[in-house]
């Protein structure tokens, strides 16, 4: 029988693994699979919690936390389009023109 | 007490309000081409049903019961205790069918105006009547002293415009003196608003009273320099430019000889009433002990007012500013009676409101029916009119006197009234109530002056000679208010009866409160 | 026989519906018809006057109370206790005021169909008469101080109307008429003043005031015998019940009560006398008489009095108002103007009612002037000196109606000068009396002035004959001053008159027999009733209990006495200027005798004037008391005025007054007959006669004493002036322009300026720019943060999640 703690052990690895893929990655795609890694690894904390506690709120948000990764796939994979018609690179480190 | 269903009061409330929405549905161009005629029925169609309401409510109104009638209370803002919250009492059913009773017949006599066809915008200034009836009802209505203070503000807009739009040579100086005089006062009172329904917790007036009767609520008294006194100057002010008792009268005869006929009716019949209503329903049931420990000095303002207004009155070339002199003195005996402390003396003053309204608003009639005619307000252009208009002459005779306070016409009793309980006070005494009744004498000097210079000699202009008779508005207007005049004279226990258990409970009120503190 | 009080209702309603018919009808009826309305209403109201007066005499003289019909109670507070009902009262006073006011008022009514033919405005006229007559009664019946005041106030309003009656005459005489009005309208709210200050101190102090309230006896010690009497005749007095006299007269109901009378079938004891009323039901007579007994304190809030004091201070405020009304020195001035007014009002209202509506007053309220020693002197001296002041300025006058008007106020002095002695029988058999022979000489005059008039014309037609007669067409109306003359005629001055006698009989015979009465000539009516005031005067100088009223009655006497020398003087100069020796205008020269109606009313009034003083002859003179009992009038009236008393005839004081009244007459006759009266302009046959100082007192009484001009100086004026100055300096320029436009308005603007120019742009706009500068200095430092890079962003982000945990997590770290 695995414990919660177990579980959310897992869910800080993965967490860190994709913390540390978005700030070392320059591949916009890439940083966008390490944001979706974070996301999981909350989902699968939240689970962990949830049936520690028996209540369905976690459950429940899981489903909201896919619901809002996968809008922001779409917007985002949209995004990554455009810049790439734009500058012909998905290269973060080469989108700085917000700069103050 | 409270109900759901839509009490009477807020009928005739909102009777004015919704006249307004017609009008404004309606075609700026009548049939001919010309103005829509149909502006000034639906304005007096809409003030005369409120004037019918007004009635069955003062039918149905039981009079032995001191308490609030017909009253309604809809929640507004719960956080901070204000409501929207009306009723009528003793004090306020006989004012708020003056408001229904002048309200029709300044639309009407506006029916002959020529000012309003010569500037137009008809239905504006219909608009603005039956705005201005709304907020005059609200404010005798509201149990809510938030409510008041809006009503009270929203008064003055109706009336500024009145008289920008539709006023005289200097109307838009007379307006805006009108508006920053009154306005400046009503700052004090909002602060004294606050302050009492902080310390309260609630805005709506039964709960406050019912709070200070209770001992609940206490407004540290010790002096004429206290806080009580402070709240109490706080409203006063207020009240007493808005009255307007003397020294605060300046705005009044700008405001008066500026604004136009049907204006002036509305003035001096009912907003006038609105401060010494103000004192009645606020000064004094609030702050029992300042108003006793104040009654001697406010009432020698009065009396000053009642002799220095008649004396000045005297003096006027100007048949308005004339009417309008008068208006400082006889209101000088209505704060005179307020501040006797006693059922008689505010028994007296409510009723020689009603009067003033009803003697004062006749006598701008009938100046507005001489001016009319010969467009000019200067005593010296007219003169043996009682000639030419015999009818008219009578009829204005007969409302200069009431106004001079002959007895069996009205403005006797309410000053017999004042005049009474002023002698009789615990507050004031012989002397009051001695130079009090020299204005009566003095009454007499300017009112038969005034009547003699228009309407008696021969006619020495001889523009005179061709005036135009009476129009049948101009008749039943005049005819209304002698109607009244002469039922009120013989007959004013109808009207006694309807406020003496409100008073007596307020006034015995008000006198426990202060003997407390006195002994 | 119970409900014949309830009639005094009618005789209020029957005037007040003629007005009212002849307000909304009378133009449309025509002279005829609408004169006809008018004087019908008036001689109807007498017969019920009439009907009144048998009532009480049947009835053992018992006074009632009505309340009338439609009305409920009139100023009723209830929360408050203050009642004061319509309610009206049937007593011989009243009684008494009805016959004369309705009596006299009718055959004015009469006499006004035939003098105001033609007026434009015939029917306003009547109307007005009638309005007078309606508010005259509501005087004289009310129950209570305020009712009286009621018609007291209103009798002055139909005065104002009646007066000013001819107020568009061309020619600023119009003008001159309204003046007069509104003079006299204003000197009478002066003395109103007075009344309404008396009537508030007298309602806090007896906390009613009703005269006398249903139940009560008004004079205790008549009633004693004569409902004992009454009751032995088997009459139906019986007993009335406690429960009746404490029902108070605030029941709305149209009820009669009675006095002494009571339901025949409820049994009990038969009161005589009011001990049995507590004293806060009494009204205010039998109160006053009661805390005077007590030597009750009153109390007005903060301070008390002793009742005595408080009869004082009411009983002055209430002479002020006599002396308004009645026209006594000081307020008098506005009588002699008031004969601007067409004739029949000036014998109506300022001869024979409204003008002893102060006399009746103080007669009414006997009770307190007798208990107010120190006002009755007041009484006594101002009534003394106005008789003798108006008699003197009358013997200068040249205008017929002015000699009468000032010998009404001289008469009048009389009658308040006998209520100061304390003599209210003698003063209200005076006013009676005077009421006829006044009357009389007033329409006397009219007849006379009409008849100067029509001949005027008559001679004006003549003269003018050649170029067509538009004069006397065009005035239809023949009254007043309109004239095309160049010259203007005066009809009432006695210079342009003369030798009447022979045109105009009737009216001449009857003015002499008015004159003969008005001057005390042995046996006609002024014979009686003057003497009677003199006699007591005389009485009270000797009787009188203190110094004060000593003196009052001796004072009140000499001077008395000689007022009656002078009426006596002024009355023949008169009938020698106006009947005797020749026409000295073309005017008197073609006057004719006025028509029946304005004679008949003559002849009725002479005979009164003769027979009149009947009424109260004194018990032993020359028997008379065998024909016409003694002291009739006086006994009559001590049922309702408690200390009208009957003096004893005093022989002495009659022949002097009588000698003295005769020795007057054959004065004025060798100084102005035999046509010796003057008709150059100011310059009388006196001022002849008596080479020193002739020429002063004729010059002092021709300017009237300059009491007009005093007025004005000393009164008027700097009210005009301090009105003025008020008006136009102290409130339209300083309090108006410079406080409120210039100080406030201007202060405001000042003050706007300083605070947007230094203020405003200086201190704030430049703090809010300096705390721009701030923020820009540093954001220019904060803009290196933002890079561009979302890395950069990441790891704050991710430093920033770490600190906060590192936060939550420490303290748990620690424990």
């Amino acid at each position: 029988m695995l414990h919660t703690t177990d579980f959310v052990i897992l869910s800080a690895v993965l967490f860190i693994l994709g913390a540390m893929g978005v700030l070392l990655r320059r591949n916009a795609i890439l940083l966008f699979m390490s944001v979706e890694l974070m996301l999981n690894a909350s989902n699968l904390a939240l689970v962990a919690f949830a049936k520690q506690w028996n209540q369905m709120e976690g459950h429940l948000f899981v489903f909201f936390v896919i619901a809002v990764a996968a809008a922001e796939v779409a917007v985002g994979l949209a995004l990554i389009v455009a810049i790439f018609h734009s500058k012909n690179s998905i290269n973060v480190d080469e989108l700085h023109q917000m700069e103050g | 007490m409270v109900s759901s269903a839509i009490s009477l009061s807020t009928v005739v409330l909102f009777l004015p309000l919704i006249g307004i929405i017609p009008l404004l549905l309606m075609r700026e161009q009548g049939a001919d081409g010309h103005g829509n005629e149909n502006f000034k029925w639906m304005a007096l169609g809409f003030s005369g049903a409120a004037f019918i309401a007004s009635l069955v409510m003062w039918a149905t109104f039981n009079a032995s019961n001191p308490g609030l009638q017909f009253a309604q209370q809809i929640e507004w803002i719960p956080s901070i205790g204000i409501s929207f919250s009306i009723g009528v009492d003793g004090i306020s059913i006989l004012l708020i069918v003056l408001t229904t009773f002048i309200m029709p017949i300044a639309i009407l006599s506006s029916f002959t105006a020529h000012v309003i066809h010569e500037r137009g915008r008809e239905r504006l200034y219909y608009i603005f009547m039956l705005l201005l009836e709304f907020a005059m009802l609200g404010v005798f209505m509201a149990q809510d002293l938030f409510m008041f203070y809006i009503f009270w503000e929203v008064t003055l807009v109706p009336m500024y415009f009145l008289i920008g739009i539709w006023g005289a040579e200097r109307r838009i100086y007379a307006a805006v003196k009108f508006f920053l005089y009154t306005m400046a006062g009503s700052i004090l009172m909002l602060l004294a608003i606050l302050y009492v329904g902080i310390n309260a917790g609630t805005f709506s007036l039964p709960a406050i009273m019912e709070l200070i009767q209770t001992g609940k609520l206490v407004f540290p008294f010790a002096g004429v320099f206290s806080t009580q006194s402070f709240l109490f100057l706080g409203f006063l002010i207020a009240f007493a430019i808005k009255v307007p008792i003397w020294p605060f009268h300046s705005w009044l005869p700008d405001a008066h000889v500026q604004s136009p006929t049907a204006g002036s009716v509305v003035l001096a019949g009912v907003l006038l009433k609105l401060g010494a209503y103000g004192i009645i329903r606020f000064c004094l049931p609030l702050f029992p002990q300042a108003a006793h420990a104040w009654a001697p000095f406010v009432a020698t303002l009065a009396v000053i007012g009642i002799i220095y207004g008649a004396w000045v009155t005297y003096a006027q070339t100007d048949v308005k500013k004339l009417v309008a002199y008068s208006s400082i003195s006889h209101m000088g005996f209505v704060i005179l009676g307020i501040f006797a402390l006693n059922t008689i003396g505010i028994q007296g003053a409510i009723l020689q409101m009603v009067n003033h309204g009803i003697s004062t608003g006749g006598m701008f009639l009938f100046v507005g029916v001489l001016y009319e005619r010969r467009h000019t307000k200067d005593i010296a252009a007219y003169g043996g009119i009682w000639k030419v208009l015999p009818v008219f002459g009578g009829l204005s005779l007969l409302i200069a006197l009431s106004s001079m306070g002959l007895p069996g016409l009205n403005g006797f009793v309410g000053e017999f009234t004042i005049l009474m309980g002023s002698l009789g006070s615990p507050t004031l005494g012989f002397f009051f109530t001695l130079f009090a009744t020299l204005g009566v004498i003095l009454s007499a000097v300017y009112i038969l002056y005034m009547y003699q210079k228009v309407f008696m000699g021969d006619v020495t202009h001889e523009e005179n000679n061709h005036l135009e008779g009476l129009r049948w508005q101009e008749t039943t207007v005049l005819v209304a208010v002698i109607v009244v005049i002469i039922w009120i004279g013989v007959q004013p226990k109808t009207f006694f009866d309807s406020m003496g258990p409100t008073v007596t409970q307020m006034a015995q009120n008000i006198n426990s409160a202060a003997s407390t503190v006195l002994r | 026989m119970e409900n014949y009080p309830s009639l005094v209702t009618l005789i209020l309603f029957i005037p007040l519906i003629g007005f009212v018919l002849n307000l909304f009808v009378g133009p449309r009826l025509g002279e005829r018809l609408s004169s006809i309305l008018g004087t019908t209403a008036a001689m109807l109201s007498f017969g019920v006057a009439v009907l009144l007066w048998t009532y009480l005499r049947g009835s053992g003289y018992e006074s009632a109370v009505v309340n009338p019909p439609f009305l409920d109670g009139w100023i009723q507070i209830g929360s408050a206790n203050v009642s004061i009902p319509w309610q009206l009262r049937v007593d011989t006073l009243s009684v008494t005021m009805m016959l004369v006011v309705t009596g006299v008022g009718s055959l004015i009514h009469i006499y006004s169909a035939g003098y105001m033919h033609g007026d434009a405005r015939f029917t306003r006229f009547f109307t007005y008469l009638n309005l007078f007559l309606f508010f005259m009664l509501i005087l004289v019946t009310g129950n209570n101080f305020l009712m009286m005041f009621v018609g007291w106030e209103g009798v002055g309003l139909c005065s104002f109307l009646l007066i000013g009656f001819w107020f568009d005459r061309p020619n600023g005489v119009g003008w001159k008429n309204s003046n007069a009005a509104r003079k006299a309208m204003i000197a009478n709210r002066v003395g109103d003043f007075g009344v309404l200050m008396a009537v508030f101190l007298m309602f806090w102090t007896f906390g009613t005031l009703d005269y006398y309230r249903p139940g009560e006896i008004t004079n205790a010690e008549l009633t004693g015998h004569e409902t004992a009497s009454a009751v032995s005749e088997g009459g139906h007095e019986a007993a009335p019940a406690e429960g009746e006299h404490a029902a108070a007269p605030a029941e709305g109901e149209a009820a009669t009560t009675t006095e002494g009378h009571g339901t025949p079938e409820i049994a009990g004891p038969v009161f005589t006398d009011n001990e049995h009323i507590p004293t806060a039901q009494l009204g205010v007579f039998g109160q006053a008489e009661r805390m005077v007994k007590e030597n009750h304190q009153v109390s007005f809030g903060s301070f008390s009095l002793p009742i005595d004091t408080v009869l004082v201070i009411i009983t002055l405020f209430m002479l002020l108002g006599a002396t308004g009304k009645s026209a006594q020195i000081p307020l008098f001035v506005w009588l002699p103007d008031a004969m601007a007014g067409p004739t029949p009002v000036s014998a109506l209202i300022h001869a024979a009612t409204m003008v002893t509506a102060g006399v009746y007053m103080m007669c009414r309220s006997n009770v307190f002037f007798f208990n107010a020693e120190l006002t009755s002197f007041i009484v006594a001296i101002i009534g003394a000196t106005t008789a003798i002041m108006a008699g003197y300025i009358a013997l200068g006058q040249w205008d017929i109606k002015k000699v009468l008007a000032y010998s009404t106020v001289s008469q009048l002095g009389f009658m308040v000068a006998a209520v100061g002695v304390g003599a209210y029988g003698a003063a209200m058999f005076h006013l009676v009396t005077h009421a006829f022979f006044k009357a009389l000489l007033f329409l006397g005059s009219g007849s006379v002035i009409h008849g100067v008039e029509h001949g005027h014309h008559l001679a004006h037609e003549r003269a003018h004959d050649a170029h067509g007669h538009d004069a006397y067409d065009a005035h239809g109306d023949a009254h007043g001053e309109e004239h095309h003359d160049d010259h203007p005629f005066d009809p009432q001055d006695m210079r342009n008159m003369g030798g009447l006698a022979r045109k105009m009989p009737i009216t001449f015979i009857t003015y002499v027999i008015g004159t003969l009465a008005l001057a005390g000539i042995f046996p006609l009516a002024g014979f009686w009733s003057k003497d009677e005031i003199l006699a007591d005067s005389w009485l009270k100088g000797f009787e009188g209990g203190s110094f004060l009223s000593s003196a009052g009655g001796f004072i009140a006497f000499v001077l008395l006495l000689v007022a009656a020398g002078l009426t006596a003087f002024y009355m023949w100069r008169q009938i020698e200027m106006v009947f005797f020796g020749s026409a000295r205008s073309e005017a008197a020269d073609h006057a004719p005798e006025s028509v029946f109606s304005m004679t008949f009313p003559l002849i009725v009034l002479a005979i009164l004037s003769i027979f009149g003083g009947f009424i109260n002859t004194p018990s032993n003179v020359l028997g008379l008391e065998n024909i016409f009992t003694a002291h009739n009038f006086t006994e009559w009236l001590e049922h309702s005025i408690v200390h009208a008393h009957a003096a004893p005839f005093q022989p002495g004081i009659a022949l002097v007054a009588l000698g003295l009244a005769i020795a007057a007459i054959f004065a004025a006759r060798s100084i102005y007959g035999q046509g010796k009266s003057s008709h150059v302009a100011d310059h009388d046959p006196l001022i002849d006669r008596i080479p020193s100082g002739g020429a002063t007192i004729f010059g002092m009484a021709n300017a009237k004493l300059h009491w007009d001009e005093n007025y004005f100086r000393f009164i008027e004026n700097p009210f005009n002036k301090m009105s003025q100055f008020l008006a136009n300096t102290v409130d339209w320029r300083f309090w108006h322009d410079y406080f409120h436009d210039t100080v406030i308005g201007k202060g405001f603007v000042g003050i706007s300026q300083i605070l947007a120019k230094p203020v405003d742009l200086g201190i704030i706009d430049g703090l809010v720019n300096d705390v721009g500068s701030v923020v820009k200095w540093i954001s220019n430092r904060m803009r290196v943060v933002q890079t561009g890079y979302v890395r950069t962003y990441a790891v704050s982000v991710l430093l920033g999640v770490v600190l906060v945990i590192v936060i939550l997590i420490l303290p748990a770290l620690q424990r």
